[in-house]
């Protein structure tokens, strides 16, 4: 019987459910139980983190600063110094190239002061009219890559300056320009730290994990109590949220520069450096520039959170139409973001591949052409935005600037469209919804609440014991061990139920959608740009639509949590899919066995740790997104992260909150990537 | 060339001692050991041997080819000599100097003034194009722009790659980014060149091609070789000696004429064994004292020359066919018998 047990994995689950359902049956809801639910012995964490945050912000390592305008030196803290002056070069940075495009005194300011710019109003940046922009990023598109590139950028701007979204989007992109090149620039140098030393290494893979998988509104909190409010703290979360993905491909890229490549460089005489920089970064270059295009992604999916503390532009504007329920509007600027988005990752991309000719004997024209070019625009630009100075004599320049209620809208198109939505589906989509939350929802629910505590454990913790051993039991332990001290664990429970739905149905619809799209190379590329789409597309915009039809439920939630959650299921199945070797397809078909069989019984298992992966990183999407839930209103942590956001001494509410979402995904995680790894050493493809 | 003729120069290589042991307590097993490196209970402490005490000399514009079937240690050792691995015990010197005592700096020195490296898988930068690659061992020297692509460009018409220079390496046939490898390494004008397995990977074929155009080069270059191969035929054609490894110990270093008559151990017999005789033995070996009143043939051949090459000449000429030293002297006279014998006779029979 034992013997037995220990061979067969699926009998060692079945009494594993077994003495879980036990466990839920016999034991009661007693408060003050500790077979029902732990005591909050944490209670007190988020006020000693508070206090540690205040300690090190007001009273910690106190020095002598001199004040200017007091003429006199002054004890501050060490700490609120370094912030401050972090703050002040990145707003300097983005003010700066802000007021390129736009106009403005703050960057001569800086230099002169506000009493002297008063004095003399000449002083001042102009700002590019739109023409010119458009036109030197259009210069820029052809230089880099040639004639689609060009007319793609000249698209995507002349779209922005028509429909009247010029000036936040310049503000957006004035942001993004500079929260994304320190992005990329950190992760890499991260990156080739850790890929140099093995205890870096170890030390920075759990915070990466961490910094993936908390919500992005918990450390929206320090980031605001230790920078402050405004563009600068929008970026500082910005450059936390998109740096992690760049260190990981970082690592992954230069890991798997093959060993001969490298004493090819040290034979050719290389330093290090030169080793480092001519060498290893340009041959890892393929994921390299993948993570780049994540930071890209990464920096636009943040513009509308961003806004949240401060930072201005497309996200300020669009959170600011969706509360006056003007979903055109909205899609309009959600259309910008995605369209800078592309741009700007087509731009980067396009002059990473950049290669030079060294045998063009060019003469001064042709060196300088791309400078002559850029001068002419510039100069026709201007002209003409002075000529439609004389002529729009009412204020509104439309060849320097279009304001945002001056341009093409299709607004009244989409209302009409949400409106025929509303009258056609409302009352189908209520029955359906009713049923769906009284008979699926709330059943499940109730469920994970009616889970005593150490039913919880043994469940958890016995999957990790069977998939993993001892090892991967504890670790989980201690991942629910946290959550359970708090005195969260209800609200814990309830995001727990929200995500593992949202997986189930992501996870089903992502798999079956990539398997069907992997069979033809076209339909794959096609599900790949929507997987692009869909993650830099703010999701707050099709809340509207949704909530509209289901109103503030827990469908309008799961909804949400599902499109975003697709993703990464659907990706990786096709990745998967697709990376199965040609030689094992024509094996199969050599030996009889039809497409059906073929799928189920080769490319099936053999993607199969692809696949698991997807779902370990649509457990991380869904989480990411409860914090949306939170917006339309549910009662999970999400709710309570989004409370301490408006608190002063939100922060240790903030940060505790967080870990509890990201020791869920991290619980998961840990089970997902142990099974995975072993399937994988099992098939042989490690 | 033969070692013993070099034997006056000053060697470009000298191994003594070599060992290369991998694994965490390598040097503390090392140092246990007294110099008595026993691969299997090396294997058990959880280390691998890879080369076992390693002592012979190269002299300058030898071609020195190191053979040995697969995990023999053969790139190993060659890349203890280049430093790319740090020995574990034992002394190299290049050219007299000590090469485990250079500290960085100068061993980037060396590496930018007189070494040159060949790969299996060719390792060429893929972001770089034909030039660029050939360029970049100059480039990292802080060679100037045009110099260094005026070079390259010198570089791709002796390997014969003119007008490709912007291809990138995934656009070239292998042989063709071989030869791109092999301009790579010669753009420094090293002394020494190493190359592992260089036509392994290629198909026989463009072996045999790249095979002669390696000849040519070192025809014209004449440069101190380090040539890793398990390709016998290859190595018959290129050495001037062979060193068979293996376990990580040089079983045999001698000319290919020694190793394959005269294999000093049981395993050299062995891995020997199917190589064709005529393509080794030179008629020296083969020929006999000159006899005034026997009729030769009007042909002549040089003592160095291989059976393989000669022998049709041989068996085409009624007449024994008079044998001639360097200088034009007749030394002997050889019977088309005797070449019969190596082509067809019974392998044992010659060996002795
Ligand atoms: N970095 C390393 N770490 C541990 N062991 C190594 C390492 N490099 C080589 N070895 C071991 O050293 C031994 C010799 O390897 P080496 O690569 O020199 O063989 P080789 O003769 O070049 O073989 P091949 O013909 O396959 O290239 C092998 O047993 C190999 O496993
Ligand atoms: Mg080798």
């Amino acid at each position: 019987m034992i013997e037995l047990l220990r061979e067969r994995k699926y009998l060692q689950f079945l009494l594993l459910i077994v003495v879980f359902l036990l466990m839920c049956m016999f034991i009661p809801a007693t408060d003050g139980s500790w077979l029902w639910r732990l005591p909050p012995l944490f209670k007190q964490l988020p006020i000693a983190i508070n206090n540690g945050v205040d300690y090190l912000m007001f009273d910690w390592w106190l020095v002598d600063v001199y004040d200017p305008d007091i003429e006199e030196y002054e004890k501050k803290p060490v700490m609120r110094q370094i912030t401050r002056s972090i703050s002040g070069f990145v707003l300097f940075l983005i003010e700066l190239v802000r007021e390129i495009m736009l106009g403005g005194v703050k960057t001569i300011v800086t230099f002169t002061g506000w009493d002297w710019a008063t004095e003399n109003q000449w002083a001042r940046l102009p700002g590019l009219p739109w023409t010119v922009v458009a036109g030197g990023a259009m210069i820029l598109g052809y230089r880099l890559s040639g004639i689609g590139l060009a007319l793609f950028t000249g698209f995507a701007f002349g779209y922005i300056a028509v429909f009247g979204q010029w000036e936040p989007s310049m503000q957006t992109l004035s942001f993004v320009l500079i929260a994304a090149p320190i992005a990329i620039l950190l992760g890499l140098m991260l990156g080739v730290w850790a890929f140099r030393s093995k205890t870096v290494e170890t030390v920075m893979n759990p915070l990466l994990n961490i910094a993936q998988i908390v919500p992005h509104f918990s450390y929206l909190i320090p980031v605001m109590v230790f920078f402050g409010i405004g563009d600068h703290a929008g970026a500082i979360a910005t450059i936390i949220f998109a740096t992690p993905p760049m260190v990981r491909l970082t690592i992954l890229g230069l890991k798997k520069v093959s060993p001969e490549v490298t004493e090819a460089g040290k034979m050719s005489g290389c330093t290090e450096w030169q080793l480092l920089r001519t060498v290893l970064i340009p041959t890892a270059r393929r994921d390299i520039l993948l993570g780049v295009n994540q930071v890209i992604m990464q920096c636009l999916a943040m513009v509308v959170i961003a806004s949240l503390i401060g930072a201005k532009g497309l996200g300020n504007d669009l959170l600011i139409a969706l509360n006056r329920l003007r979903i055109g509007l909205a899609l309009e600027i959600g259309v910008c973001i995605v369209l800078i988005a592309i741009v700007l990752d087509r731009l980067s991309l396009a002059w990473a591949n950049k290669q030079t000719d060294y045998f063009a004997d060019q003469s001064f024209k042709e060196r300088y052409k791309y400078s002559i070019w850029f001068s002419i625009v510039v100069a026709v630009g201007i002209a003409v935005a002075w000529v439609g100075s004389l002529f729009f004599k009412e204020g509104f320049n439309y060849l320097n600037i279009i304001p945002h209620n001056k341009g093409i809208t299709t607004e009244p198109f989409w209302q009409a469209g949400v409106d025929w939505l509303w009258d056609t589906f409302f009352y189908t989509l209520k029955g359906f919804n009713e049923w769906f939350i009284v008979d699926v929802l709330i059943p499940v629910k109730n469920a994970y609440l009616g889970m005593p505590v150490i039913a919880t454990f043994t469940l958890a913790m016995g999957i990790g014991y069977i998939v993993g051993g001892i090892r991967s039991a504890l670790i989980v332990g201690m991942y629910l061990l946290f959550i359970a001290l708090t005195e969260w664990w209800d609200r814990a429970l309830i995001t727990a139920y929200l995500m593992s739905m949202a997986v189930l149905i992501s996870g089903f619809i992502g798999i079956v959608l990539g398997t069907l799209c992997a069979q033809h190379p076209t339909s794959t590329r096609i599900l790949l740009t929507w997987c692009d789409t869909f993650q830099t597309f703010p999701s707050f915009i099709y809340l509207i639509p949704v909530m509209m039809l289901f109103g503030v439920t827990d469908t309008s939630v799961l909804i949400a949590i599902v499109v975003y959650a697709t993703i990464p299921a659907a990706r990786y199945t096709v990745v998967g899919l697709r990376s199965v070797p040609e030689s094992l397809h024509d094996a199969g078909s050599m030996a009889g066995v039809n497409r059906v069989q073929r799928f189920l019984s080769i490319e099936l298992p053999l993607s199969f740790p692809h696949i698991a992966l997807g779902i370990n990183q649509t457990v991380v999407f869904a989480l990411s997104m409860v914090i949306i839930g939170a917006l339309i209103g549910t009662d999970d942590l999400g709710q309570l992260i989004l409370g301490s956001l408006s608190d002063r001494q939100g922060v240790g509410n903030g940060l505790v909150l967080g870990f509890c979402v990201a020791f869920i995904g991290l619980a998961i995680d840990q089970i997902l990537r142990t099974w995975a790894n072993q399937r994988k050493a099992a098939l042989g493809l490690e | 060339m033969s070692a013993t003729e070099s034997n006056s120069a000053e060697p470009v290589i000298r191994c003594d001692g070599v060992y290369k042991i991998f694994g965490d307590n390598a040097k503390k097993m090392m140092q246990e050991s007294n110099g008595m490196v026993d691969a299997a209970k090396f294997q058990e402490a959880g280390c691998i041997v890879g080369v076992n005490n390693a002592s012979f000399e190269v002299y300058p514009g030898e071609l020195l080819i190191i053979m040995g079937l697969s995990g023999s240690g053969k790139s190993t050792l060659l890349r203890c000599i280049s430093r790319l691995t740090k020995a574990t015990a034992g002394k190299i010197y290049i050219e007299g100097e000590d090469i485990l005592s250079m500290n960085n700096k100068q061993l980037i020195q060396l590496r930018r003034s007189k070494m040159g490296m060949v790969f299996q898988s060719f390792a060429l930068l893929p972001h770089k194009t034909v030039l660029e690659n050939i360029a970049f061992p100059l480039q990292v020297k802080g060679v100037s722009t045009k110099e260094s692509i005026k070079r390259a460009s010198d570089m791709i018409e002796l390997v014969s790659l003119s007008g490709r220079e912007n291809y990138f390496p995934r656009e070239l046939s292998g042989g063709q980014q071989q030869r791109v490898g092999i301009a790579r390494s010669l753009a420094i004008e090293p002394d020494i060149w190493f190359l592992d397995e260089p036509f392994s990977a290629l198909d026989p074929l463009i072996r045999k091609e790249m095979q002669d155009e390696f000849l040519r080069l070192q025809g014209v270059l004449s440069k101190t070789i380090l040539f890793v191969t398990h390709d016998f035929d290859e190595a018959l054609r290129l050495a001037d000696r062979i060193a068979i490894m293996k376990d990580g110990i040089i079983e045999q270093l001698d000319t290919p004429a020694n190793i394959v008559l005269n294999p000093a151990t049981e395993y050299v017999r062995k891995f020997t064994e199917e190589v064709p005789r005529e393509k080794v033995l030179k008629i020296e070996s083969v020929m006999d004292a000159v006899d005034p009143s026997a009729a030769v043939a009007e042909q002549q051949v040089s003592k160095d020359a291989i059976i393989e090459t000669v022998a049709e000449m041989i068996l085409n000429s009624d007449k024994p066919v008079a044998v001639i030293d360097d200088a034009g002297k007749v030394v002997g006279a050889v019977h088309a018998s005797k070449v019969i014998n190596v082509l067809f006779g019974g392998r044992t029979e010659q060996a002795s």
